[in-house]
């Protein structure tokens, strides 16, 4: 068991002027299940391979408990993989796929087997020991691939997507397993993924890349009531958090028709820079719908009702103009009381409830407050 | 009549006579197009002969009537009609002369393919992702475009022998001159002419088994080789546990294609020594015996032979790319 430590990694590929990974600061504790997310293409499995030796690292360090592995073969860092699209030697059954690490390190035979089988009862993999990889199911093989990287009993664990190949009752499925399987085992664990779903529902933590630059690190509960920046708000929380950028009077932000009043601490945060305006968010269950008239209300025509049984989301726009909108979507999202939904073409007055508005300088995206 | 069969010198008469060949191959398939379109619900017999009809009437003109006759033609003596049974087999398995062609020609296929692969697919291996890749592919690729003959005659030059004392035209002989040897009659004793002929099938087929090899090489995911690496492997380790089992399938393929190429191989053979110095092998000697000896019995007891050869090697390539088939 170890701690990882990134100390200033960088990762520039060759021919390119921006780095996919900048400058990444990260300590990650024994045990600890640490979920890299981010858009695509934003560093995070590049991040995640230069861990595991397969990524040059041109600039800063990378540790594995006290021990410096920047420069460390792959196979020396006592570490294991599990690969996006499972990686298995289709060549070789479950069990030999499984004990090949081991088999090349020349562990005895019969300790092999004996690791094989142990893991292959943790992950009910027993009767497919025998079977080549393509025999397999998609939920075995990415099993199987789980069971290579216990066997190794190695340091960290790293995970590239490993579920984004399964389909969408499976992934849930699996996801909780991989959760209490490492809860279990107790190894350090680095986990990559793109779905903030997974991201919150697994890590102990969770760091949000952005373009190559670690955006905020914190527990879940932390990224999704105290995002640091417009964009880890914009990205956590599902259905999407609504943000627009609005004039500010007398320390009162113009919403729609409303104005809503923003906390001492706020309003002296604006700058010049921010040109009078700052940039406000609200989650979709931060909303009460109230009676037309009520103060600091704003309308919102309604254009969807999307309603999921436990839940009921309106999608509409903001009447009286304004900019506002949920993730990559142009539309307001409200979470009403599914067993009173307003009809498409309605308008509806809503208020956002006290303490629940995030607030962001318009001009650097960072938190005010 | 007299018009369609003898063009004579005339380059128009020519001219015309192809444009009316065309003409009458897209009138023949309008007819079958048209006839098997014809019924509304026509029987799936009826519509498979329409397509194929054609086809299978010449192949079995082409090659089956010719098949059934050389076996027949091998229980004949020489050129005559009379039947002597096995007798030509029996010959072609006791007279020496027989049995050197029927030893060089299992020489040919147990080495010449095993080498060319071989070279192939180290060649491929040591390039791939290599600065100078495509350049190297290239070259080893380019013999593959000269004809078997033409490569023979560079190769016979490579050969050429001129007395001791004498400069030097041959490649190989000027280089035993430059260590201090003596130049050699490098084409006259068996078996290493057999050996040097097989250099020039090597030289040009190595190139093929590179080529087909190389693309399976690359088309080994990299997640693949990635987690080979993590497990420990480099070098030796990855290239015969990993790289090896990925492209089984297509080594199988590559050795027993250039295993049928030698089997028919003639041409080299023919250029370099016309069978001569016992180098002659079965593809050669049928043409030997059936167009120079006039012994057609003969010519055709070997090409039967060849054939027996052959088989064994295509069920097994058919089998193992049935086999890949399922794997994937």
């Amino acid at each position: 068991m170890a701690t990882v430590t990134f100390d200033k990694a960088t990762r520039v590929y060759p021919g390119t002027e921006r780095p996919a990974v900048d400058q990444l600061d990260l300590h990650i504790e024994d045990g600890e299940f640490l979920v890299l997310v981010g858009p695509s293409g934003c560093g995070k499995s590049t991040s995640l391979r230069m861990l595991a030796g397969l990524e040059d690292v041109n600039g800063g360090a990378i540790l594995i408990g006290d021990r410096d592995v920047t420069d460390v073969q792959p196979k020396d860092r006592d570490i294991a993989m599990v690969f996006q699209n499972y990686a298995l030697y289709p060549h070789m059954s479950v069990a030999d796929n499984m004990g090949f690490a081991l088999k090349i390190a020349g562990t005895p035979k019969a300790e092999i087997r004996q690791r094989v089988e142990e893991a292959a009862k943790i992950l009910d993999l027993t009767e497919y020991l025998d079977r080549k990889p393509k025999a397999l199911s998609g939920g075995q093989r990415q099993r199987v691939a789980m069971g290579r990287a216990i066997v190794r009993q190695p340091q960290v664990f790293l995970m590239d997507e490993p579920l984004s190949n399964l389909d969408a009752k499976l992934r849930v499925q699996t996801r909780t397993q991989i959760a209490s399987l490492q809860r279990r085992l107790g190894v350090t664990t680095v986990y990559v993924t793109h779905d903030q779903t997974e991201a919150l529902t697994m890590g102990d933590r969770i760091a949000v890349l952005s373009a190559g630059v670690l955006q905020q690190v914190g527990t879940p509960r932390e990224m999704y009531d105290k995002p640091a920046n417009v964009f880890v708000a914009g990205f956590i929380g599902s259905p999407a958090m609504n943000i627009g950028t609005f004039d500010v009077t007398d320390g009162k932000a113009q919403v729609g028709g409303a104005s809503i009043t923003l906390d001492r601490a706020v309003a002296d945060g604006i700058t010049p820079a921010d040109g009078g305006r700052v940039t406000l968010g609200f989650r979709p269950e931060s909303l009460d719908v109230v009676s037309s008239g009520s103060e600091g209300a704003f309308e919102v025509d309604v254009t969807l009702v999307e309603e999921l049984g436990s839940d009921a989301f309106v999608y509409g726009t903001l009447k009286n103009g304004g900019d506002l909108h949920a993730g990559d979507s142009n539309q307001v999202i409200v979470r009403i009381d599914p067993r009173n939904v307003p009809d498409k073409g309605d308008t509806i007055s809503v208020t956002i409830k006290p303490e629940q508005t995030h607030a962001f300088s318009a001009a650097t995206g960072e938190r005010l407050g | 009549m007299d018009w369609l069969l003898h063009a004579g010198d005339d380059p128009v008469h020519k001219l015309l006579l192809m444009v009316f060949a065309i003409g009458l191959f897209v009138a023949l398939m309008a007819v079958i197009l048209f006839v098997v379109d014809r019924p509304r619900n026509p029987s799936r017999w009826f519509v498979g002969f329409g397509f194929t009809g054609i086809a299978l009437l010449l192949l079995l003109a082409g090659l089956v009537y010719p098949a059934v006759r050389t076996i027949w033609t091998s229980f004949l003596f020489r050129n005559s009609g009379d039947f002597v049974g096995l007798d030509n087999y029996v010959r072609a398995f006791t007279e020496p002369k027989f049995l050197i062609v029927l030893g060089n020609t299992a020489l040919w296929v147990l080495v010449a393919p095993i080498v060319a692969t071989f070279l192939g697919l180290v060649y491929a291996y040591l390039v791939d992702r290599s600065r100078f890749e495509k350049f190297a592919k290239g070259l080893v690729f380019l013999p593959m475009a000269i004809s078997m003959v033409g490569a023979s005659i560079i190769w016979k030059f490579v050969y050429e022998f001129k007395p001791q004392g004498v400069d030097q035209t041959g490649l190989l002989n000027q280089f035993m001159v430059w260590i201090g040897g003596e130049p050699q009659q490098w084409l006259l004793h068996r078996p290493l002419n057999t050996f040097l002929i097989m250099v020039v099938f090597v030289w040009i087929q190595t190139g093929f088994a590179m080529t087909l090899l190389s693309a399976s090489i690359k088309a080994i995911p990299t997640d693949i080789v990635e987690a080979a690496r993590l497990d420990g492997l480099s070098g030796f380790g990855m290239f015969w546990r990993i790289t090896i089992p990925s492209i089984r399938p297509a080594l199988v393929v590559v050795l027993t294609t250039i295993a049928m190429t030698t089997l028919k191989t003639f041409d080299i053979v023919r250029t370099m020594t016309a069978g001569q110095f016992d180098t002659s092998i079965v593809a050669l000697e049928f043409y030997d015996q059936g167009f120079r000896q006039n012994d057609a019995g003969m010519a055709a007891a070997l090409a039967v032979l060849l054939f027996v050869i052959v088989v064994p090697v295509v069920v097994y390539n058919v089998r193992q790319q049935r086999k890949v088939e399922e794997i994937r």
